[in-house]
């Protein structure tokens, strides 16, 4: 079955973003594809380079995209919801002449496109919401 | 068929309201996060009839609840929920 997946939680505000990493890496070791993760609204910050959180706790960004890496997941952050809250690539720095950039390597900004597309694709889109 | 989910606790009553309203005999609700609050025994809530209840058990775990749930809710791994995904046509997500 095609599954993608629709995050709104942020990670340390709230537990969704974990259920969300959680549940791909079930449905992934059940043998189901992911079409696309879709980071959204807070969730974007789940899509972060700079995260720096203690040894002993998650780093949901480092593992979204050793989970990519492994899997060939389609990470889309909005594009959007990620600029208004200082979430950029490299492209956004430079459009908005910000001093750096900080979206996990993996990750990619693109617009709400992708997640009408993902819906239409898949068998079941999941929203684990904030 | 409809999966529902709901990740938040009892005191989130119009959260619960809604999503009881919404639940149709022959649907599954799935509690997640803290929503396993509501599958705590003795907690006033009217489940809506032919609704299948369940909970999710890392949640239940994490929060130390394993021996206090009600008894007519059941348990389900991560690998459960993608399995409850895949049986049910439609997933909504109450939070």
């Amino acid at each position: 079955m095609i599954f993608s997946l629709l995050v709104y939680a942020a990670p340390h505000s709230h537990q969704g973003a974990e259920t969300a990493y959680r549940f791909a890496v079930a449905c992934l070791a059940q043998g189901h594809s992911i079409h696309r993760v879709f980071f959204y609204g807070d969730g974007v910050h789940g899509a972060t380079a700079l995260a720096a959180p203690p040894q002993d706790e998650p780093n949901l960004p480092a593992r979204w995209q050793a989970l990519a890496q492994t899997h060939k997941l389609d990470l889309v952050v909005c594009i959007a919801a990620a600029v208004r809250r200082g979430l950029l690539d490299a492209n956004e720095a430079r459009r908005y002449e910000k001093p750096g950039h900080n979206l996990q390597q993996d990750f990619e900004l693109s617009g709400l496109g992708q997640l009408a597309e993902a819906a239409i694709v898949s068998d079941r889109l999941i929203t684990f919401g904030a | 068929m409809t999966l529902h989910t709901l990740n938040r606790a009892p005191s989130n009553t119009a959260l619960l309201a809604d999503c009881l309203r919404a639940c149709s005999s022959g649907d599954t609700l799935l509690l997640i996060e803290d929503g396993v609050y509501c599958a705590l025994a003795g907690q006033p809530i009217a489940w809506p009839a032919g609704v299948t209840l369940c909970a999710l058990a890392a949640d239940v775990a994490a929060r130390g609840l394993d021996s206090r749930l009600a008894s007519n809710i059941a348990q389900a791994d991560d690998a459960g929920f993608v399995q409850l995904c895949c049986e049910h046509t439609r997933v909504i997500s109450w939070y």
